[in-house]
Formats: structure tokens, sequence, C-alpha cells
């Protein structure tokens, strides 16, 4: 394929019908709450695109966000997408590796400086730059050379967009957001652990065509961010209504009831679970039984339980209640005893007034 | 601090500090009430001063039809926020949580939106209170600094939680710890200020009705 194709060009190359490819348009401009107008719009921008050139950067991750984005669309056009944009360099997947890798990623910003696109996952550690290197480049110095000339970048993954696991206390590497080290170019964070593969194209579409997407104060995209977990739950009745599963087992977890009472985090999440669903559509943790665990937001790892409600206080209240209770009676006894030797003091001090001495005023 | 950070420290070390100065302060504070000790009355008992006083203790939860017919008003919304504040603190389940673990037994709860409801119209109670606090005269000559702390740091947990609940204002978990906070702000003022009524009031009912017992008289 060649590299000034543009994307039309490309998919017609590869037998993608034109139906397939307005049909993705739509699924995103719907995933996107725009109005159908915008559908053409879309399709029109994304087909007089060139490929645009993308640097996958991958730092102290699992790799669970490509493994997200590769495994769980196969075959789908959001496949092609990704294989349409010019992926020039992503360690997991390109075949090249060593020097050659290395090229390739200072010939793609070469190329294409001030206009290619940085995705990146994992976070950064800033305790030794030894603790993740690629190539011998340590992974502060990396992302500060190639994001020089990027147009944007997109934090893909809790780690890369707020720290993630590694930044988990006592965070031993140092590990940072890429926003703590990049501060004069357009971020956009697409959190999740991982983040829903039909959200990193989304988001990847709704920048190509539309340029910056509207961002909350966390810098996530609205359009796939906007909503609490909560907010689209489809158990929410039974929270409206005060029924809850008590353990994993009961009658209400059968039934289907509400799991805040198990830890679920939906109420302080911002995330399209709910409604765009994963592994096609097919489902969502909490469809499945188990609570959010609150992973597209920052330090969900540190929360105070998984399974601890949001409510609840983390420390032993019954203990510091009996420890405080047993000061308040030494500190009570004390007091007391001084109040009781005043007032002591002050009968003794007492002088009874007489009749004489009533009359002698008078 | 983010909002997380800020959420687990109102969970964890700020919740702590509270209850400590909450359970260590009421205990004080009854201490130096019951270490007061009394003067022996040596008049010959006409009656049960412990029945007279238990008595008085349920008596005067109801107005009689004079205070009631002279303030209504008072009457009225203090019931209706007191009533209120028990259904929120006591029947909303995410509130009962936190009972489950401290005293290690829960309770069932009411529907959320009757919670949201009864939430609203206590809040319009103590908007209420404090408005006629403001434009009474006499009550305003009465009042004091202390008189509108405790009004402010009973009538903010009910706001935050109202607006936790409903998520607006800031993002949801920053908004659960201010509420939190407001919470803990009143735990530690509790047992320092007019609050203290929550548990001296059965205390005070019974005195009086002690002595009336005693003397054979109603109280």
């Amino acid at each position: 394929m060649k590299k000034d194709q543009t994307l039309g060009e490309a998919l017609r190359s590869r037998g993608i019908s034109r139906r397939s490819f307005l049909k993705f348009c739509a699924t995103t401009a719907s995933m996107m709450a725009l109005p159908p107008s915008m559908i053409p719009v879309i399709a029109e921008t994304l087909e007089k695109m060139r490929r645009p050139s993308v640097i996958w950067l991958s730092f102290q991750e699992c790799t669970g966000c490509t493994e997200s984005i590769t495994r769980s669309n196969s075959a789908t056009i959001e496949d092609l997408i990704f294989n349409v944009i010019s992926l020039d360099y992503h360690h997991t997947l390109q075949a090249a590796s060593g020097e050659a890798a290395e090229a390739a990623r200072k010939a793609a910003m070469e190329e294409n400086w001030g206009k290619y696109l940085v995705v990146v996952d994992g976070s950064i550690p800033t305790g030794n730059p030894g603790f993740s290197t690629i190539a011998g480049i340590s992974n502060v110095d990396m992302l500060a050379e190639t994001v020089k000339g990027a147009a944007a970048i997109v934090a893909v993954g809790t780690c890369a967009s707020f720290g993630g696991i590694p930044k988990a206390d006592p965070n031993p590497t140092g590990a940072v957001s890429v926003s703590d080290l990049v501060t004069d170019k357009p971020i956009i964070n697409v959190p999740g652990c991982p983040p829903i593969p039909v959200v990193i194209t989304g988001v990847l579409v709704q920048f190509l065509t539309f340029g910056l997407p509207e961002l909350d104060s966390l810098s996530r995209p609205k359009a796939f961010y906007g909503q609490s977990i909560h907010d689209r739950c489809y158990r929410r009745p039974f929270y409206d209504k005060g029924l809850f599963a008590e353990s994993f087992d009961d009658e209400g977890a059968k039934k289907g009831w509400c799991l805040y009472k198990l830890g679920c985090k939906g109420p302080t999440t911002y995330n399209a679970c709910a409604t765009a669903k994963w592994n096609d559509g097919t489902s969502f943790p909490i469809e499945a039984g188990h609570p959010c665990l609150g992973c597209s937001e920052p330090d969900f790892w540190d929360g105070g339980g998984f399974y601890k409600s949001i409510s609840t206080p983390t420390g032993d209240i019954g203990r510091n209640a009996v420890y405080a209770a047993g000061a308040g009676l030494l500190a009570g006894a004390a007091i007391g005893g001084v109040l009781h030797a005043r007032k002591q003091a002050a009968v003794r001090k007492h002088q009874r007034a007489t009749i004489d001495d009533l009359g002698e005023e008078s | 601090m983010t909002d997380v950070e800020f959420l687990l420290w109102v969970r964890g070390p700020a919740f702590d500090i509270a209850t400590i100065i909450l359970c260590a302060g009421i205990v004080v504070r009854l201490l130096e009430i019951f270490l007061m000790g009394r003067k022996p009355d040596f008049a010959e008992p006409r009656g049960s001063a412990m029945a007279g006083g238990m008595r008085t203790v349920f008596h005067r939860t109801l107005p009689d039809p004079g205070t009631l017919k002279r303030s209504s008003f008072t009457i009225i919304t203090g019931w209706v926020f007191h009533i209120g504040l028990f259904v929120i603190i006591f029947l909303f389940v995410p509130h009962i949580l936190v009972f489950e673990r401290a005293l290690g037994v829960g309770w069932p709860g009411l529907p959320s939106n009757i919670v949201d409801a009864v939430t609203v119209v206590t809040i319009i109670a103590l908007l209420a209170v404090l408005i006629h606090r403001l434009r009474d005269p006499v009550l305003r000559l009465l009042s004091e600094f202390n008189d509108y702390l405790v009004w402010a740091v009973t009538t903010l947990p009910v706001i935050t939680g109202w607006l936790a609940f409903h998520r607006v204002g800031a993002a949801p978990p920053a908004l659960i710890g201010i509420h939190i906070l407001s919470v803990e702000l009143l735990m530690v003022l509790f047992p320092f200020t007019k609050l203290s009524h929550a548990f001296t009031l059965w205390i005070a009912r019974w005195y009086n009705g002690a002595i009336a017992g005693y003397k054979g008289i109603k109280s």
C-alpha cells in the first residue's frame, strides 16, 4: 500500500465496500452522540484524508491496551482503519526490531514533522532511567524526543493518562503520566484498563475528522467519557429502589440487583462501558456480575479497596471508638475531679449571712 | 492532592480523627455532667423520682397544646428537619453501610429517590428555621455565633450530600469527599456545641421529671 494513498483509496483497494465504510462512520457518529447529518462529514473527511503517521510508544505497560485494540474487534472495519493509518512504529506489532525499528520511528518523525500523531500506552518512570528502556533509550528521553514534532498526543490507557498501576502506592519507579511530562502539546487521555477498543478508534476518528475533541477536566473526550457508568447502568433502577446484592452468590446477585454494596465504583467512574460495552457489544463487567473497579479514573488502584463501597470509612471505626471512649473516660474523670474540687472550694469559701448582717447593711 | 487522594484522606485518617474526637468528647461531656453531682434532697419523697423522670423523657417528645399553638412554626419545622435528618442518616443505604462497618450490624434502607425527596424537604425546613431566626427580632437578639455555627454544620452535610448524590458542581470523588468532610466537621463540633443536646436532652428531661416525681407532682 502506498503511503500517499487517501483512506478512501486504500479502503477500496482492500475491497471494503462504501456501504460498510458508511456503516462504520454511522456507528462512530452515534458513539459520539452526533446527529445523522454528521455521518457524511465523517465519511468525506476520512475518505479524503492522507493516511496519518502514527507513532505508538509503549512504556511501563502490560500490553493490555494493545491487546484490547487488536483482539476484540478482529475483522471489523475498526481494525482496518488501524491498518490504513500509517502505524509507523509500534514495538509490539511491528516486524522490525532493534536499530531498524528505531530508524523507522526517526524516519516517520522526519517525514511527517509537525503532523504525526503520538499514541502512548504505559506510564513513564522518573525514578531511575534504567527502570524502563527501549533500544537503550529511557522512556523519559524517548517521549521528549518523539513528541517534539507531534501534532497531538493520545494517551491510551490509565497508565499513560494518569500513571495507572505503576504509579500505585508506593510507586517504586516514580511513575508519572504523559501530561505530567508534556505540557506544550495537545493531549487526549483515553483511560481505561484497558480502554474499550471502539473508544480508542472512535477517539482517533474524532480527532482526524473534527480536530481536538471537547475534553473534560481530566482531558478525556466528552463524547466517550461524558457520562458515568452509574447513570447509564442497566442495574440503576435497582439502586434507586434500594435493592442490592449483599454478596456474590446471594439472591440479589442472582436477580441482577445493584452491586453498590459490593464496592461498585460506577457512581464515580466516567466511561462508555455501560453503553459501548465490550467484546463487540456483548457485555461489560457489571453485566457479568462484577462491580466496576473505576479503572478509567485516576488512582483507581489506591481507591481504598475494590470491594469496599465508596461511602464507607477505610479505618477500623469500632477500635477507634473504643480507644476514644477510654481516653474520654480518663479525661472526663480528670475534668470532673477538677470541677468537683472547685465546687468544694466554693462551698468552703461561702460565707453565711445572718439576719443581723442584713440588718446592718440596710 | 488529587480528588481520589482527598477522598481517601477523608475516608481514612480524617474519619479516624473525627470518630476519636466525637466519642471521647461525648464521654468527657457526660462525665462532666454526672460528676458535678446533685445536692442531696432531705425532703420526704412523695412519689418516685425514677418514674417521674422516665415519664417526662417520653412525655416531652410531644409538645403540649399551648406551646404548639404559640410556637407552631418552630415546633413543626423542627419536627420536619429532625425526622428528615433521621431518615437521611439512618435509612439511606450508603449511610447504613457506614454503620454496618462501625457496629457490625446493618438494617434495610429506603429507596434512594425517597431519601432524595426527604432531603429536599429537610433542606427547605433548615432554610426556613434560619430565615425565621434572622427575621424574628427576639430570636435574632438571642442568637449568638454558636447558633449560626450549629445551623451551618448541620445543614452543610445535607446540602453536600444531596449534591454528591446528584453529582453536580464538581467531580464525583471530590463531591463525596467534601460531603464526608462536612460530616467530620459535624462530628468534631458535636460534643462541644449545642448539638450535644442529642444526648444531654435525655438527661435534662429525666432530671426535670425526677424533681417533679420526687415531689409527687406532674412535670
